[in-house]
């Protein structure tokens, strides 16, 4: 069992909780991920690994209520525990010195580029961050975001906070702009990776893409997270989930997502009226 | 001599028509009056050519005879001895190439068929002896600590046998249960979770730390168990890696690996979905690609999940397919529709990304292979598309990298296993022992046992001189 030490309550429907894993804190790295398994019943899902603390012996998620699982995840509080919490799974991002690098994040992402962001940093890369969220109300960690940046620049998709427009506006900018940019990450929902690296394409800035189709055991042996890169199939849990955002056959991404609609939505029912009668 | 009873006592099954619809175990074992009937058909030969056939040696003739006397208990310390999980070997084991096939009755047509008898001596005392806790006093703690990676056969039985002899051993394993195929692979149907939870509780009542959701190459490299404190480590992960057809269309909706079926299925309890919370998709036609055990299991769980049809399609022919006998008439009685002959070409898709049909070659069979066995070839021209909503590729497996990619000076072979010396376990790096699937290849519960027990045997040796 995992005891969650804290949570946060960021915006509506996105959540911190900090989580007692000291052996997956010891060796996490910017990029990385943990599968969790609240219960028994519980679906493993993957939850990117926001931040650690090796002294503590805590590792940091950040979710956000889409289904069953994420909503059931944040009826918890501080004290209680997850039954399993196993990583650190996948490849870590792949750190260096670039020069000028871009780190884009779209909605909850931003927790999940802070990490990726400080390394860049640390290695010498000037941090140009841009955030995007829907609207001023779901912005968070604006500070956190710009303390590990050079430069950093709010969007919300109806103008309530920040610029308005997307993320991929300020991108497009930056690359048209006087000043040279080495690589690109972007991170958050499939469309806008999608469209990030289809706007840094015509640069031929490399792009990379932290890709998040669905998993089980996220050690490479069921196949369920099979993406095509570059026209090779790729297992996302062990050969990434970084890739080149300009290589990955997206359409196929989004559908396999969709893969359980419907059982996603009879799984969430039935939740609900477990809830409501209770 | 009395004359030979060649009257083999037939195992209940639930009936076909029922089963098709439940994970409840399909054979059911024989009762006291059955295991009665058919150890006495014994005719105890003094050289027991049946122990030959056995890859741990069990003393085959020495419990059926404690059988003969009434002696339940008698049997179990026999059996226990060689092999630590009877209750599992007993009912998966491929008892009609191995022991069974070297019993003086074969030739008749009537083995005595042992692993029923094994299964059901261990299920006698898995109900007259619950309790787990171990009859010999403890071991002398020798102060060695030992690192048994995998939770598969292989590890359990290396962890027990470690453990017994007075080392400290911590078991870890990636997933979140213990017993690695034995949980994950083989369906409930054919070995309840149950037994091997017992085993898996045996072990740790031995004095063995399990550590559950630890993917070593991740959370702790060989190398670095090594360097903290461990004296030597066994491998015994499996070979847990699909392989796919890499054919057109294989990334469709609705294809699965095997093993991403099974998992699904057994680890998750998706056959129990929405009240455990993993789904699986099963359709109306289903085609399971391949012809082991593993096809067979995916043939019958989609069909106990309410696939209208289920399709088995194997290039080869009847003969050349190398699931358990038992297990195919068992499919085949179900209703499992067996394509011989064939294999698929490419997948077919709409346009929401699902498989909605396979288009397959007719297949002949040519000159034997490496394998021994004859290669199959497409007939040109022969293509024909079955409709199918879900796939699932059963054409085995090979070690996940993850080992041996973190590993310093390990030799591993062009399939990815790992190489290691077949009587000791010893691989070429100092400290680090493997056995099981690793090494082999996808084979044997019994075998994956055995590599265990002689590993465990070598490492004592070892420790004992450090
Ligand atoms: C490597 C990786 C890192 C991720 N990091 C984060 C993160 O830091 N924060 C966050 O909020 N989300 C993250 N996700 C997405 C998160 O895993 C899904 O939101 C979660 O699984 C949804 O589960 P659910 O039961 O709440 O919703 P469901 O109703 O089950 O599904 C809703 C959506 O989630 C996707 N999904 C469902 N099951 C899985 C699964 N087992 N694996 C992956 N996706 C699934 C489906 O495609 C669907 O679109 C990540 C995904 C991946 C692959
Ligand atoms: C569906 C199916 C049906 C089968 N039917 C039969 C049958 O009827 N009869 C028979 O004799 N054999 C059968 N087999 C084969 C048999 O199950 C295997 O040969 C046997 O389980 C191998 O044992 P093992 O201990 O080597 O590995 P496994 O049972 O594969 O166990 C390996 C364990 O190691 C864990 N692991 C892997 N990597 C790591 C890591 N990096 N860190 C920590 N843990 C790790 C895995 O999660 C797993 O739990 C079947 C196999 C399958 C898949
Ligand atoms: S372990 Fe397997 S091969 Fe050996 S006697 Fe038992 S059933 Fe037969
Ligand atoms: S070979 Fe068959 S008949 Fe002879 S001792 Fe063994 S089990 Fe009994
Ligand atoms: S999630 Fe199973 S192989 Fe990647």
């Amino acid at each position: 069992m995992y005891q969650i030490l804290l949570r946060e309550d960021l915006v509506p429907g996105i959540h911190l909780f900090k989580v007692a894993a000291p052996k997956v804190a010891s060796k996490a790295q910017a990029g990385q991920f943990v599968v969790i398994r609240i219960d028994e019943k519980g679906e493993r899902i993957p939850l990117t690994i926001a931040d650690w603390d090796r002294a503590e012996g805590s590792v940091t998620i950040v979710f956000m209520e889409v289904g069953t699982t994420t909503h059931r995840l944040a009826l918890l509080k501080a004290g209680d525990a997850i039954n399993d919490f196993i990583g650190p799974l996948g490849l870590p991002t792949h750190i260096d010195k670039f020069g000028t690098v871009v780190c884009v994040a779209g909605g909850f992402a931003v927790a999940t580029i802070m990490p990726i962001a400080r390394s860049m940093r640390q290695k010498g890369n000037k941090v140009i961050s841009i955030m995007g969220a829907r609207n001023k109300d779901l912005i968070f960690w604006e500070d956190e975001l710009r303390s590990v940046s050079d430069q950093l620049i709010v969007t919300t998709d109806d103008g309530s906070y920040g610029r308005k427009g997307l993320v991929t506006e300020p991108l497009k900018e930056l690359l048209e702009g006087d000043e040279e940019i080495n690589r690109v990450i972007a991170i958050g929902p499939s469309v806008m990776m999608k469209y990030s690296a289809l706007t840094t394409e015509p640069f031929g800035v490399d792009t990379i893409v932290s890709l998040n189709p669905i998993m089980v055991d996220g050690t490479g042996m069921c196949g369920c997270c099979r993406v095509s890169v570059g026209g090779e199939t790729k297992f996302a849990c062990v050969d990434g989930p970084d890739f080149d955002g300009h290589q990955v056959d997206w359409d196929l991404l989004f559908a396999r997502q969709r893969s359980y609609l419907d059982e996603e939505k009879c799984s969430f029912d039935q939740w609900q009226s477990q809830m409501d009668s209770k | 001599m009395a004359k030979l009873n060649l009257n083999r006592v037939p195992m209940t099954r639930q009936d076909p028509k029922v089963r098709g619809k439940n994970f409840d175990e399909v054979a059911l074992g024989y009762n006291e009056e059955q295991v009665k009937a058919e150890a006495s058909r014994c005719i105890q030969c003094p050289k027991h050519p049946c122990t030959t056939g056995c890859p741990v040696d069990v003393d085959i003739h020495d419990f059926i005879k404690a059988i003969n006397e009434d002696n339940f208990a008698e049997a179990v310390t026999i059996i226990k001895n060689k092999n630590s999980l009877p209750g599992i070997c007993g009912r998966v084991c491929p008892q009609e190439t191995q022991c069974e096939a070297h019993c003086a009755l074969a030739n008749k047509d009537a083995p005595i068929a042992i692993g029923r008898l094994e299964r059901y001596v261990a299920d006698w005392e898995r109900q007259n002896n619950p309790s787990t806790t171990p009859a010999t006093d403890k071991p002398k703690p020798t102060g060695k600590r030992v690192a048994v990676v995998g939770s598969g056969p292989a590890g359990l039985t290396a962890a027990a046998d470690l453990a017994k002899m007075g080392h400290d051993v911590t078991l870890f394993e990636a997933l979140h249960v213990a017993g690695g195929v034995l949980m994950y692979g083989i369906p409930e149907f054919r070995l309840p979770k149950e037994i091997v939870q017992t085993e898996v509780d045996y072990v740790s009542s031995q004095g063995v730390k399990l550590e559950l959701d630890a993917v070593i190459g991740k959370i702790d490299t060989v190398d670095e168990l090594l360097n903290s404190g461990f004296d030597a480590v066994f491998l015994g992960t499996g070979a847990g890696l699909p392989m796919f057809l890499d054919i057109p269309g294989e990334n469709l909706n609705g294809i699965y690996s095997a093993n991403e079926f099974l998992t699904r299925v057994n680890l998750m309890k998706a056959y129990l979905f929405p009240e455990y919370d993993t789904p699986v998709s099963v359709g109306k036609n289903v085609a399971v690609i391949g012809g082991g055990n593993v096809a067979m299991d995916s043939a019958r769980c989609a069909l106990r999940l309410g696939a209208d049809n289920v399709y088995i399609v194997y290039r080869r022919s009847e003969v050349e397919m190398p699931a358990r006998r038992e297990e195919v008439e068992n499919a085949m009685e179900e209703g499992i529709i067996f394509k011989f002959l064939t294999n698929p070409k490419r997948f077919i898709g709409n346009d929401q990304n699902w498989v909605t049909g396979m288009e397959c070659y007719e297949m002949e069979l040519g000159e034997p292979d490496d394998s021994g066995r004859r290669r199959p070839i497409a007939k040109e021209g022969s293509e024909f598309t079955i409709d199918v909503d879900v796939v699932i590729v059963a054409l085995g497996t090979t070690p996940n990298p993850l080992i041996a990619a973190t590993t310093e000076g390990l030799d591993t072979t062009s399939r990815g296993t790992v190489v290691a010396d077949e009587n000791t376990g010893r691989t070429v790096k100092p400290g680090v022992w493997a056995g099981g699937d690793i090494v082999t290849g996808s084979a044997t519960v019994i075998s994956a046992m055995g590599a265990g027990k002689r590993a465990a045997a070598d490492i004592h040796a070892y420790l004992s001189e450090l």
